[in-house]
């Protein structure tokens, strides 16, 4: 979303259309974004459009909130596999927890 | 003592290192296996268990490892060497492929916190500070559809 409006600002939904989420959602990530000074929504005619506020913006911050996202969803996976495991002893695998259609490792990532 | 149950990460200022801290509810000894367990290991690594393909693995001190992730027909090549494993830490190098002169030197530690939860502290030191930014910056070229989705599927499924 901040690679989007890095480009130029972008209306709500506009910012949803490549997500297939809901529009509550981006409000609600929005929200996240507007608290953290990142984006803010000048007043204008409807619908407002979103804005990237590129002096707050610290590339690097923004780098490691991706990366510490997809360390995430990583160690959740890695949650699931933990609760399939039995004390010490070698127990069946009962096979991977969350399978979020998240993005592959495509990007050299701590394994 | 808190307890650290979202991943914090955080890059070093005056050294090309990123710490990871996260509590997980296991022993040591299970996220050790977790770790060194290739069957166990590549159900959690990539997004799909079918998308890591683990081709050499030998997880012990002066070992080897190399997998192979594959995304949308296109796949992604990581290697390096099991420096060192005990009961409480790995150490161990880390190459992507697709940059084979970059190195890893990659830490982690297993805190027995007690009552079956465990804290899984990781540091990885790469060699230039460009390293580390290309490093983090990597996710960009993921594209802007990749782009926080995960983040955003967090938020709307309100784990955040």
């Amino acid at each position: 979303m901040v690679a989007r409006l890095s480009e130029g600002d972008a209306t709500v939904s506009q910012l949803a259309e490549p997500y297939r989420m809901s529009l509550q959602a981006v409000y609600k990530h929005l929200r996240v974004l507007e608290d953290a000074g990142l984006v803010t929504r000048p007043p204008g005619p409807q619908p407002r459009s979103v804005r990237l506020e590129v002096q707050a913006l610290d590339l690097l911050d923004v780098w490691i909130e991706r990366h510490r996202s997809r360390v995430e969803q990583r160690y959740r996976r890695l949650d699931a596999v933990l609760a399939t495991m039995e004390g010490d002893e070698h127990g069946e695998d009962h096979g991977g927890g969350h399978r979020g259609r998240s993005e592959a490792a495509d990007h050299p990532d701590d394994p | 003592m808190e307890k650290i149950t979202e991943a914090v990460i955080e890059a070093d200022p005056k050294l090309p290192i990123i710490r990871m801290t996260r509590d997980f509810t296991a022993t040591p000894a299970q996220l050790l296996r977790a770790h060194t367990d290739p069957e166990l290991f590549a159900q959690w690594v990539g997004p799909d268990a079918l998308s890591t393909r683990i081709e050499r693995w030998d997880a012990s001190t002066g070992g080897s490892w190399r997998y192979v992730a594959e995304h949308d027909g296109t796949e992604y090549a990581f290697h390096g060497c099991f420096h060192e494993i005990r009961p409480d830490r790995i150490v161990q190098t880390f190459t992507f492929e697709g940059d084979p002169d970059g190195v890893a030197l990659e830490t982690l530690w297993f805190e027995d916190l007690g009552e079956g939860r465990t804290r899984l502290r990781a540091q990885s030191l790469v060699d230039s500070f460009e390293s580390r930014d290309a490093w983090l910056r990597s996710g960009m070229e993921v594209g802007v559809n990749q782009g926080y989705a995960k983040l955003e599927r967090m938020l709307a499924d309100g784990t955040v």
